[in-house]
């Protein structure tokens, strides 16, 4: 937006609701880079520790809906305004979707505390910085309503799915050596599996954000998205 | 000077055209919202009753093209084009002295009024030029009625105020006729429950809204083809406000309805379509839907979000 509102209180609401958009996303990241430093390091307590804070996440999400449905109630946001609010309505549902994804690879530590060398866990930290750079990006993309920005996160998604793809392979393998690897396969196939969510929800935001700046929504060339 | 302009001020013997327009088309447009721009017109829209269906080659109940008007030097209006179909309400929005109201006063010469103002450009009712000196304005404004900000009845009996109109045009051949008109447009218009039983009360005893909804009785007492509607709603409580909008919305399809409003939420409740004036330009006309969702122009997205100024 270039210019203020002539009501600047509308400019103060418009913001907060960014605000807490961005608050939801650090603590989704946060979340999740916790969660795969538990996994690394067996950290069972820090583990808890992610499951407990995911209420904060749960907070926020309520908070932001009853701003935004209190900012349509009382300024009647138009055309622009009103697409970032149903944006930022959406956005925090999304959001704290990613969080359960986190919380729920947090509740996994437990049973992965004496798990070998496991070829699979190597790739995982790397699957997961790309996941939570898209997360980060995207909402910094919408507090910024920068479209452009948004269309590349989009494309980064592929990434993603290319660990994952290699992830279930080496797992599979894993598994047909020894049927006893197969219950700490599954669990990682699982956190796999939430990284491969939280890169697709990014996505989806990256959606959100193109339609709320522009008003169009995004081209399937935009999309990058492999057939 | 506008709010005090009796609607068809001077009797004529003028029943025929604006007879033809009444009962043709008594159902109402399909879509609500209009999905009706230029590449959605490929979908046929599906036929209405005696009315062949809206073509989108068919000529526009009214167009402006180049309408430029001038107040003695000062140019109020420049280079605006705009059709108005008979379908749908138009709505004109934009900030105070953008030209709206001075458009709108084009489309049934209510200009002429005032001595020092030029308009220039085409302006056609069907296909026939209004613009021309030869056109008769008292038959021009029964067929093109207007509402006006101040709720404006006769200081007679409600039903004197809606029975004037069709008696100086001759509509109404004996008092059952007359009698059958009058309820009719009070029912049209809303207001019949409210008054039947107190027809030769004055009008001016009623309150507010009831007032305005007399006035918009009186304009379709004539049946006019389009009514114009300047603020009808700015000196209205809410409620009084929700009638009218109403009722604006019963009377489309029947009537090719253009209003002027400072209100923009009551532009998107009730229009189909909405012009942006600006500085007196057309900024923007379109979709009512893509005005306040998705505008083309800055300028418009400015005014509607409140950044304006």
């Amino acid at each position: 937006m270039p210019k203020g509102h002539t009501l600047k209180a509308f400019d103060d609401d418009l913001d907060r609701l960014r605000a807490l958009i961005s608050e939801m996303g650090g603590l989704a990241e946060h979340a999740i880079r916790e969660s795969m430093r538990c996994l690394q390091q067996r950290d069972v307590e820090g583990a808890a520790k992610i499951v407990e804070n995911d209420k904060k996440l749960d907070a926020l999400e309520i908070e932001t809906e009853r701003r935004a449905v209190q900012l349509i109630a009382l300024r009647a946001p138009m055309a622009g305004d009103l697409r970032d609010v149903v944006a930022a309505l959406k956005i925090s549902g999304v959001v704290e979707r990613i969080g359960d994804y986190a919380k729920n690879i947090a509740k996994r530590v437990p049973q992965l505390e004496d798990a070998g060398k496991i070829e699979a866990l190597s790739l995982m930290p790397e699957m997961a910085r790309i996941a939570t750079e898209m997360v980060h990006d995207v909402l910094t993309a919408f507090v910024e309503r920068d479209a452009e920005a948004a269309v590349r996160v989009m494309k980064r998604d592929d990434a993603v799915d290319d660990f994952y793809d290699s992830i279930f392979r080496t797992l599979l393998t894993h598994m047909m050596e020894d049927p006893q690897n197969i219950g700490q396969s599954a669990h990682l196939l699982f956190i796999a599996k939430n990284l491969e969510r939280a890169g697709d929800h990014a996505t989806n935001i990256a959606e959100m954000v193109y339609y709320a700046a522009t008003g169009q929504h995004m081209t399937e060339a935009q999309t990058g998205k492999k057939p | 000077m506008k709010e005090k302009m009796p609607l068809t001020p001077v009797p004529a013997p003028s029943a025929s055209i604006a007879a033809e327009a009444s009962e043709a088309d008594l159902t109402k447009p399909e879509e609500a919202t209009g999905t009706d721009s230029a590449p959605a017109l490929a979908k046929p829209r599906p036929r209405r009753s005696k009315e062949p269906a809206i073509d989108p080659k068919k000529t526009p109940k009214m167009r402006a093209q180049e309408v430029d008007v001038f107040y003695g030097e000062k140019q109020a209006l420049k280079n605006v084009s705009i059709d108005i179909h008979d379908d749908r309400v138009t709505a004109f929005i934009g900030p105070s002295g953008c030209g709206k109201s001075t458009f709108l006063r084009c489309l049934n010469r209510m200009n002429d009024t005032i001595p020092t103002a030029r308009v220039t450009g085409l302006i056609e009712l069907d296909g026939q030029d209004i613009t021309d000196p030869g056109m008769d304005v008292v038959q021009l404004r029964a067929r093109v009625g207007m509402v006006f900000q101040k709720p404006n009845p006769f200081p007679k009996s409600i039903y004197e105020n809606v029975a004037y109109g069709p008696r100086i045009h001759g509509l109404a051949d004996g008092k059952s006729k007359l009698d059958e008109i009058v309820e009719k447009s009070l029912k049209r218009a809303g207001l019949w429950d409210e008054v039947k039983d107190r027809l030769q009360e004055s009008g001016t005893a009623l309150s507010g809204g009831q007032q305005q909804r007399l006035c918009i009785a009186r304009a379709i007492a004539v049946d006019p083809e389009v009514i114009l509607m300047d603020e009808p709603c700015s000196a209205l409580d809410p409620i009084a406000t929700a009638k009218i909008e109403e009722l604006i919305h019963e009377l489309r399809g029947r009537y090719a309805i253009a209003i002027v409003t400072h209100n923009m939420q009551q532009a998107a409740r009730v229009s189909q379509r909405t012009a942006f004036f600006h500085l007196g330009e057309l900024v923007e006309y379109g979709k009512t839907s893509e005005i306040f969702t998705n505008p083309r122009e800055r300028r418009t997205q400015d005014y509607i979000t409140g950044r304006y100024g």
